[in-house]
C-alpha cells in the first residue's frame, strides 16, 4: 500500500479521495491528513488507468443493458420499455447534472476538516461546477481525473434506476425523470460526499467502512425506493391479480451483466491496479456465489423449489452485501457475508413484503436495501483480522460505526426521499399515470411504442 | 364422424401425439388455451405475493375420425394424458355431419 500516491500536489488543491483512499487509509490505520502532508507527487499509472477505464465502462454495463435487462424482464409485457426508457432517461438527465454540479458537490472539499461538522461534512462545494479545473494533466491518485470522474459518474446513474425497482409499472416518466434528478442532488451527491470525500466527511469521520457503496448506493437506493413504494401505493390489483416476469430470460440475463459488471463497481473501487483491488475481486466472486446457495437453499426449503430468479437474485444479494466490505474482509468472511444476506433477503422478499402488505414491485427495497444494511453491518464484523479480515478493528465499536452510519442513512434518505416525492408530485400534479394508462402498459401510454409487434 | 375436442396438459402433447399415430388418426389440430375446471382457486404464493390463478396453460387437441375409430381413439388419448392428478383435462365427442377434402373434393370418411 506505501506506494499509494495522493493527489493532492498534481493540481495544487484538495482532491476527492475517493474510494481508494478511503481503503487505504483505513487499511493503514492513518488519519488522512498526516497521510495527505506526506504525499508525494502524483505519478500516472497506466495500468491503473486502464482498469479504471474498464471498469468505468463494466458498471455503465450494469445500468444498461443489466439493470434495464433484469428489471425489463420482470415487468410484465406492456412495461417492459418503460423500464429501457427510464434507465436511459435518468441517465441522460443525471450525466449532465453530474458535469453541472454533481460532480463538484461529491468531491469538492474546500472547507473540510478532519473531526469538525460543518455544512461541508454533508455536502462539497461548487469549485468544481461544470468539471472546472479538470484537464487532461489533472490527475486523482495514479489515474486521470477525467477518468475518476467518469467511474463516479457511473455510479450516480446506476443509484437512481435501482429506485425504479420499487415504482415500476405505475409512474409518470415525466415524475421519474424529475424525482431522480432531485434524489441524485439532494441524495446520492451528498451521501457519497459524507462517505467518500475525506476527511471532514460526516460519515468518513465517524469511521464508516465502505468500500463501494453498500450504504451510498444500495441502502441509499432500497430505502427510498420502499418509501416510493408506500407514496406511490400499490399497483391496481396488487398483491391478487398475478404479475409474473414477462420474460425470465431477460431477468437472468440482466442478473448475469449484473454479475459481472459489480466487478468495475467493486474492485473498480480500489481505483487502482493493485492487491487491494485484487482481494475485492475474489471477495467479490466468493460473495456472489455464497449468495446464490444461501438464496436457493431457504428457498428450496420454505417454497418447495429452488427458483431461476432465486438464483439470481440470491447472486445479487451476495453482490449488495460484499460492496461495502469487498476490501476489507477476507475470503472466508465474503462467504459467510454472501450466504447470510442470500437468505436474509429471500426472507424479506418472501416474507416481510407479504406481512407488511408494500408493493415493492421488483423487490429493489428487499435485495438493495436490506441486503445493504446486513452487508454494512456484517462489514463491521468481517473485516476484523480475528475473522480474515485485513482491518485492525475492535468489532463490537466498529458493528456500532456502521450501525450509526446505517441508521442515519435510512433516516436521512426516507425524509429526504419522501419531501422530494411529495415535490415531484405537486410539479407533475401526481405521481403516478392514471388507472386506465396503468392499465393499458406503459409502454404505449407513456412512450406510444410496443415492445412485440405481432 | 365424430369431432373429438380434447383439452390436456401442455406436457402431455407428444405423447398423446404418438398414441394417436398407433391407432390411425391421420389428422390432427392442436392450440395452445388457457382456461379451468376444478383447478380454480389454485394459489400461488411468487416473491411475496399471494394471487389465485384463474386460467391455467392448457393444450386442445381437435380431430375428427370415424365412428368406429371413435372408442379406441378416445382411449388412445385418456391413456396417453392421464397423470392422475387434478387437472388431467377433459374430452368432448361431438357428430359431424360432413367432411370435404379441399384438395380433391372427396367427402365423409373418406376425406379424413
Amino acid at each position: 500500500m506505501n506506494d499509494v500516491q495522493f493527489p493532492t500536489a498534481a493540481t495544487a488543491r484538495p482532491h476527492p479521495r475517493g474510494t481508494a483512499a478511503t481503503a487505504a487509509l483505513l487499511m493503514l490505520g492513518l488519519s488522512g491528513t498526516a497521510l495527505a502532508q506526506e504525499a508525494a507527487p502524483a505519478t500516472l499509472n497506466s495500468g491503473d488507468t486502464a482498469w479504471m477505464m474498464i471498469s468505468s465502462v463494466l458498471v455503465l454495463m450494469m445500468l444498461v443493458p443489466g439493470l434495464a435487462l433484469f428489471y425489463g424482464g420482470m415487468v410484465r409485457a406492456k412495461n417492459v420499455l418503460s423500464v429501457f426508457t427510464q434507465c436511459f432517461g435518468v441517465a441522460g438527465v443525471i450525466g449532465m447534472l453530474w458535469v453541472i454540479y454533481g460532480y463538484s458537490i461529491f468531491s469538492d472539499t474546500t472547507g473540510m476538516e478532519a473531526g469538525v461538522v460543518n455544512l461541508h461534512s454533508f455536502i462539497g462545494g461548487f469549485k468544481q461546477a461544470m468539471l472546472a479545473n479538470i484537464d487532461r494533466a489533472s490527475l486523482t491518485a495514479s489515474i486521470p481525473e477525467s477518468v475518476f470522474a467518469t467511474f463516479q459518474m457511473t455510479f450516480a446513474l446506476i443509484t437512481p434506476v435501482i429506485i425504479a425497482g420499487s415504482f415500476a409499472e405505475r409512474m409518470k416518466f415525466s415524475a421519474v425523470l424529475l424525482f431522480t434528478a432531485l434524489w441524485f442532488t439532494f441524495c446520492y451527491a451528498p451521501l457519497a460526499h459524507m462517505a467518500w470525500s475525506g476527511p471532514g466527511g460526516l460519515l468518513w469521520d465517524w469511521g464508516i467502512l465502505e468500500f463501494a457503496g453498500g450504504t451510498v448506493v444500495h441502502i441509499n437506493a432500497g430505502v427510498a425506493g420502499l418509501v416510493a413504494a408506500l407514496v406511490l401505493g400499490r399497483r391496481r390489483g396488487y398483491p391478487h391479480v398475478a404479475m409474473p416476469p414477462h420474460n425470465l430470460g431477460f431477468a437472468l440475463a440482466g442478473a448475469a451483466l449484473l454479475w459481472v459488471g459489480w466487478f468495475g463497481f467493486n474492485v473498480g473501487s480500489a481505483v487502482a491496479a493493485n492487491e487491494n483491488a485484487g482481494m475485492a475481486m475474489l471477495t467479490t466472486q466468493i460473495a456472489a456465489c455464497a449468495g446464490v446457495v444461501g438464496w436457493l437453499v431457504v428457498e428450496w426449503l420454505k417454497a418447495g423449489k429452488p427458483s431461476s430468479l432465486g438464483a439470481a437474485s440470491g447472486a445479487l444479494a451476495g453482490l449488495v452485501a460484499i460492496t461495502p466490505a469487498c476490501g476489507f474482509v477476507g475470503p472466508s468472511g465474503a462467504l459467510y457475508m454472501g450466504l447470510i444476506t442470500g437468505a436474509v433477503c429471500f426472507f424479506a422478499i418472501g416474507w416481510l413484503k407479504r406481512k407488511l402488505g408494500y408493493d415493492d414491485s421488483l423487490d429493489a427495497f428487499g435485495l438493495h436495501g436490506i441486503g445493504g444494511i446486513v452487508g454494512s453491518l456484517l462489514t463491521g464484523v468481517f473485516a476484523s483480522k480475528s475473522l480474515g479480515g485485513f482491518q485492525d478493528i475492535e468489532i463490537a465499536s466498529q458493528v456500532q460505526i456502521q450501525a450509526q452510519s446505517v441508521l442515519f442513512t435510512v433516516l436521512y434518505c426516507a425524509i429526504v426521499t419522501w419531501v422530494l416525492l411529495k415535490l415531484t408530485g405537486l410539479v407533475t400534479r401526481g405521481l403516478r399515470v392514471s388507472a386506465d394508462d396503468e392499465q393499458e402498459g406503459l409502454d404505449q401510454s407513456q412512450h406510444n411504442e410496443r415492445a412485440y409487434n405481432v | 364422424m365424430k369431432l373429438i375436442t380434447a383439452i390436456i396438459r401442455p406436457f402431455k402433447l407428444d405423447e398423446v401425439r404418438e398414441a394417436l399415430a398407433h391407432v390411425g388418426v391421420t389428422g390432427l389440430t392442436v392450440t395452445e388455451i388457457k382456461g379451468f375446471g376444478r383447478q380454480k382457486g389454485h394459489a400461488e404464493l411468487y416473491r411475496g405475493a399471494e394471487y389465485v390463478v384463474d386460467f391455467v396453460p392448457k393444450v386442445k387437441l381437435e380431430t375428427v375420425v370415424a365412428d368406429e375409430r371413435l372408442e379406441a381413439t378416445l382411449e388412445a388419448i385418456q391413456a396417453a394424458a392421464h397423470t392422475g392428478k387434478i387437472g388431467d383435462g377433459k374430452m368432448f365427442v361431438t357428430t359431424v355431419d360432413q367432411t370435404i377434402r379441399i384438395r380433391t373434393g372427396e367427402s365423409g370418411a373418406d376425406a379424413l
